[in-house]
């Protein structure tokens, strides 16, 4: 099946959940949030959530900002280290 | 959700729903050159929250979690900055509150992409569902009378007008609005939000009024970012006890501060 993930398509394999794709995708699963098909799914639920063709995933995190932000030009962890 | 602040020097203390804080800044947590200056800078601006924003998880490479870099003491404050309607924010909203099991919200939504000033109308149709679901909404709008009392009736705990257009650091551009703002809204808490580019910045607002001060670029473009955050520690302070302590009248002429009698001939 095909699920579009923060935008981008993705060829899965059937009869996944939305935490087999968390899990695919290799997230860290603490303090973000997943939204399936513009409604949030709670985290408990994410295991018994199946994913069918052409769902639309948005999974988020925090980023810093203030107002709107420049976030494209927010630091790397990288840059710190450097 | 309460916190136990330590309250020093002053019972002064400010309050958002039932949070209670002793600094009346609040800054953001973007821009800055490297995380270890921005850790310096909350430091230094003794802020006890901190705004963050919501975005995708880039799927391409592994991403640590940016709220590790943050002081486990803040509080943190997610916002909906980036979105451009009430339907993003909203999502965005919900998002924020899965993911950190807050009720707090800075509501942001953007009108326009070159001035970065906000819809009203968005930002008001966004607050009265936030409100309905339970979130403490903090709206960031245009420093508009009317529309402040739309937000605060539309049941959002406190209201951020802006100062000047965000990151713009030309400060407060409208002393007039946030004066009558103050005049007319005594019980609101009004959070001057974007727009302060330097410390007398901080203290003209605080001094118009303002319950608190909410800034980002002032700190982290500043060469020192950890001064400047000091800096503006010290300026609402001051402003808060300029406002607090009622100002001189202003005249147009002269008034002698030593007595006229016994002055030798």
């Amino acid at each position: 099946m095909q699920v579009y993930v923060n935008g981008e398509d993705k060829e899965l394999g059937d009869g996944l959940s939305l935490l087999d794709l968390l899990n695919i995708l290799n997230l860290p699963i603490q303090r973000i949030a997943v939204e399936l098909n513009r409604s949030v799914v709670r985290r408990a639920e994410w295991a018994s959530t199946p994913l069918k063709d052409d769902d639309r995933v948005e999974i988020v995190h925090f980023v810093g900002g203030g107002s709107f932000g420049r976030i494209e030009k927010k630091m790397s962890v990288e840059s710190q280290q450097r | 959700m309460s916190t136990a602040l330590t309250v020093k020097e002053t019972d002064d203390v400010f309050e958002i729903g039932d949070l209670t804080f002793t600094s009346r800044l609040i800054i953001g947590t973007g821009k800055y050159r490297s995380h270890a200056e921005m850790q310096r800078a909350h430091e230094a601006s003794g802020a006890e929250m901190v705004t963050v924003a919501v975005r995708r998880v880039p799927l391409d490479r592994s991403s640590e979690s940016f709220l590790d870099y943050l002081d486990p003491k803040l509080k943190i404050l997610p916002n909906t900055a980036g979105c451009y309607s009430a339907d993003d924010a909203v999502r965005t909203a919900r998002l924020a509150r899965e993911a950190l099991q807050t009720d707090l919200l800075k509501l942001e939504v953007i009108g326009d992409q070159t001035t970065l000033f906000p819809d009203n109308e968005q930002t008001l149709e966004a607050a009265r569902i936030l409100v309905k679901e339970g979130f403490v909404v903090l709206p960031y709008f245009n420093d508009d009378l009317i529309m402040a009392k739309k937000l605060l009736d539309a049941g959002c705990v406190a209201i951020m007008p802006l100062a000047a257009p965000i990151g713009s650091g030309l400060g407060v551009q409208n002393p007039a609005n946030l004066r009558i703002m103050r005049e007319q809204l005594p019980d609101a808490t009004i959070i001057v939000d974007a727009g302060v580019g330097t410390a007398s910045d901080a203290a003209i607002a605080m001094e118009l009024g303002a319950d608190a001060v909410l800034m980002n670029t002032a700190i982290a473009e500043a060469q020192d970012a950890a001064k400047m955050a000091e800096a503006m520690k010290l300026a609402i302070k001051a402003g808060r006890l300029a406002y607090m302590s009622g100002r001189m009248p202003k005249r147009l002429y002269a008034s002698a501060s030593s007595p006229l009698a016994g002055v030798i001939k």
